[in-house]
């Protein structure tokens, strides 16, 4: 293991991509990601990686051209944020469809407008139904380890589907913390040689890729994605056990922290895990019977670990960072189906916050806990919003 | 190069497709097709040439065969030339490939325009060629920005006021031209000879490639489908789509083009064009005749300063 550095998110990203070396890297610049690819353009500049890379003239055609590479038969990495993913919005469907193994980093940035370039989930939450994996990291760390796993889970013949690796943009994409990183050897080994699937490029066997498909074949092709959706789940449960072995750092599909005597949970993705723990600890500390669930894999949504987290409970918030004007955002919605798997199910309420990068301090978190226990506060409310 | 050789070539879009009878754009893809015997990728943006050839569970592509939406071919292309590359370079392949991507005028002129740009400047070796049938097909003949002045489609109908679309067409061949690009040139499916030999060229220089090839469609341009071919004929022998092909900073005209710049072969007056089809059938006669006449100016303007550029 080497010696613990100091390291932003989009840099520790940018090493994990080094060490795996992808044969294909297309990418646009897009603030807060932009870090990445500025740091991998230097490796590729100074030979320090066999990378293809390309600098595409927008983000629809450097996710065409994933796509284009992938199906070819190489190894494929990419990034965005906020607009750029939206921008992409097409091809992620596509590319779910073709089941073409992309790995793409999402510096986690809201959508215009009006334009803002700072953090929140809106933009993952616009591919949550696009048939990509999406995991969400909390910290610097994270954001490397999630990595190496995410190349695991999207490329076993199992799964075969893209997956987004989502940091927040600016609280980990541009923070300095400490961070270890395994030796290349290591890394290399985790995550295995790229094994092709029906390349383009083997021109004795033509495959046709991305053909039209009338309603007698379209709807058993999407099924294909959930059946593989399904499978992501064992798959990534093995990822994350194999990545513990060689780092020592054990992960979860989600993780609960305090909960089993706690009355009351909250619910989040993302760097807000920390904040939430920090909170319970406090509340704890006065003899409050609180704690945390932390989802690191968003989809396909481990509900049956949420709803172990959450039987028994006497009330849940959960966190978003995103809304959907009209009617409860996409983790209170999830997490609503996962608690309806139970007999009897806790109160859930959502908190909507940190919209374009409004900051989140501990003290309101904690009110959140008190409106929760005190069984106060609407079923969707707007933290800190001046109405 | 004759046609008895040409008959032996490895067929590479086979039959079942379900385009319409007498459809240019199978004829023009398999003489294309026929410029090289290496072994080629395709990529095709969404249009009638796509849907028809890959109804799933089926399949008319006899190589490999990538769409993955309407204004990307040339960025799904550029992606499956860059995997190439580096496997290549690392040693995981050996052979060599040819890659080509079609797009119809829709894909091409308007909502793909960016990604061949990107494309282009970025120097993927590949060869795009538009199937230019100068309008959107495959929705039910909409205008689109290869649609010609005069035409009247569904979205640019000839009405009472407005005698169909009132614009020319952008000159997408020169557009692409501006790229300083190694090669691009204009083609017509009637002659094969000169189509064939213009992607042979195509595909053997590296670096992107332009094709633009006039693509007669019956439905959306009103004739019969028996009369294809002498509709991309009559398009060059009136000047409306000329022949040529700039190589390496060098215009040159060909085919029947190149005769009628020497002199030796007639110009046709842009009339006996407009009078073949249905969609200028407004034209004929009433108030919007001088329209015709117009549209003869802009053909005339182009071709005089296209024969410029030839050094004619």
């Amino acid at each position: 293991m080497s010696e613990p550095m100091a390291c932003n998110g989009d840099m520790a990203i940018a090493l994990a991509w080094k060490q795996i070396d992808p044969d294909v890297v297309a990418a646009y610049p897009i603030t807060p990601q932009t870090i990445i690819v500025e740091a991998f353009s230097d490796f590729v500049a100074n030979g320090e990686v066999n990378t293809e890379y390309v600098c595409a003239e927008s983000e629809h055609s450097a996710l065409t051209i994933c796509v284009g590479a992938s199906a070819a038969g190489a190894r494929v990495a990419t990034a965005t944020a906020s607009a750029g993913l939206a921008f992409m919005w097409e091809m992620l469907y596509v590319s779910a469809s073709m089941r073409v193994p992309i790995i793409m980093a999402v510096a986690n940035r809201t959508l215009s407008g009006p334009i803002n370039i700072h953090c929140d989930h809106s933009d993952a939450m616009g591919g949550r139904d696009s048939g990509w994996l999406q995991m969400f990291g909390e910290n610097v760390q994270e954001a490397y380890d999630n990595t190496l796993i995410a190349f695991r889970i999207a490329e076993d013949m199992r799964v075969r589907l893209p997956i987004m690796t989502c940091i927040d943009g600016f609280i980990i994409t541009h923070a300095l913390e400490r961070f270890e990183i395994l030796d290349d050897d290591v890394a290399k080994k985790y995550v295995g040689p790229f094994q092709p699937l029906r390349p383009l490029l083997d021109i004795k066997n033509p495959t046709t890729y991305g053909p039209l498909a009338m309603p007698d074949y379209y709807y058993e092709l999407k099924y294909q994605v959930q059946a593989s959706m399904d499978a992501a789940v064992g798959v990534a449960r093995e990822a994350m056990a194999d990545f513990a072995k060689i780092s020592g750092r054990k992960y979860d599909l989600v993780e609960g922290y305090r909960t089993e005597d706690a009355e009351y949970v909250m619910v989040a993705m993302g760097s807000t895990a920390g904040t939430m723990r920090f909170v319970v600890d406090q509340l704890r500390a006065r003899g409050k019977k609180v704690g945390a669930v932390k989802v690191r894999l968003f989809r396909p949504f481990p509900a049956a670990d949420m709803a172990k987290f959450l039987e028994g409970k006497k009330g849940v918030a959960v966190m978003d960072r995103a809304m959907s004007p009209g009617t409860g955002s996409p983790l209170y919605m999830d997490v609503l189906e996962s608690v309806s798997r139970l007999k009897s199910p806790p109160r859930v309420s959502n908190y909507v916050y940190g919209l374009g990068g409004r900051d989140l301090i501990p003290e309101q978190l904690t009110t959140v806990f008190e409106e929760v226990m005190a069984g106060k506060g609407e079923r969707v409310n707007f933290m800190g919003v001046r109405k | 190069m004759n046609l008895k050789e040409l008959s032996h070539s490895e067929e590479r879009l086979v039959e079942g497709h379900r385009l319409c009878a007498g459809c240019a754009e199978p004829i023009i893809a398999r003489q294309v097709l026929m410029g090289t015997d290496k072994p080629v990728v395709v990529a095709n943006a969404t249009g009638c040439f796509e849907v028809s050839t890959s109804n799933y569970p089926f399949t008319s592509w006899n190589v490999p065969w990538i769409h993955t939406a309407f204004e990307n071919a040339p960025a799904a292309m550029s992606g499956v030339e860059a995997a190439y590359n580096s496997l290549k370079r690392q040693g995981k392949l050996d052979q060599e490939i040819k890659f080509v991507a079609f797009g119809g005028d829709g894909a091409t002129y308007d909502i793909g325009f960016q990604s061949l740009s990107g494309a282009i400047e970025r120097g993927h070796d590949f060869l795009y060629v538009c199937f230019n049938n100068e309008a959107y097909m495959n929705t039910g003949i909409q205008r689109s920005g290869a649609t010609p002045r005069g035409a009247s489609t569904t979205t640019c109908p000839s009405g009472t006021c407005i005698p169909g679309k009132k614009e020319f067409p952008k000159d997408l061949t020169r557009i692409i031209i501006a790229h300083d690009l190694p090669y691009a040139a204009q083609a017509s499916p009637h002659n094969w000879k000169d189509l064939i030999q213009k992607s042979h060229k195509a595909f053997e220089i590296h670096g992107p490639k332009f094709i633009n090839v006039i693509s007669p469609c019956p439905r959306g341009w009103r004739h019969d489908g028996s009369q294809t071919i002498a509709m991309s004929k009559l398009a060059v022998e009136t000047c409306v789509w000329p022949l040529y092909e700039y190589e390496q900073g060098t215009w040159r005209l060909t085919g029947e083009s190149l005769r009628i710049a020497e002199g030796s072969k007639e110009k046709k007056p842009v009339s006996e064009w407009l009078a073949s089809q249905g969609r200028f059938k407004h034209l004929m006669k009433g108030k919007f005749t001088s329209v015709a006449d117009e549209v003869q100016q802009g053909v005339d303007q182009k071709w005089a300063s296209l024969q410029k550029l030839c050094q004619m």
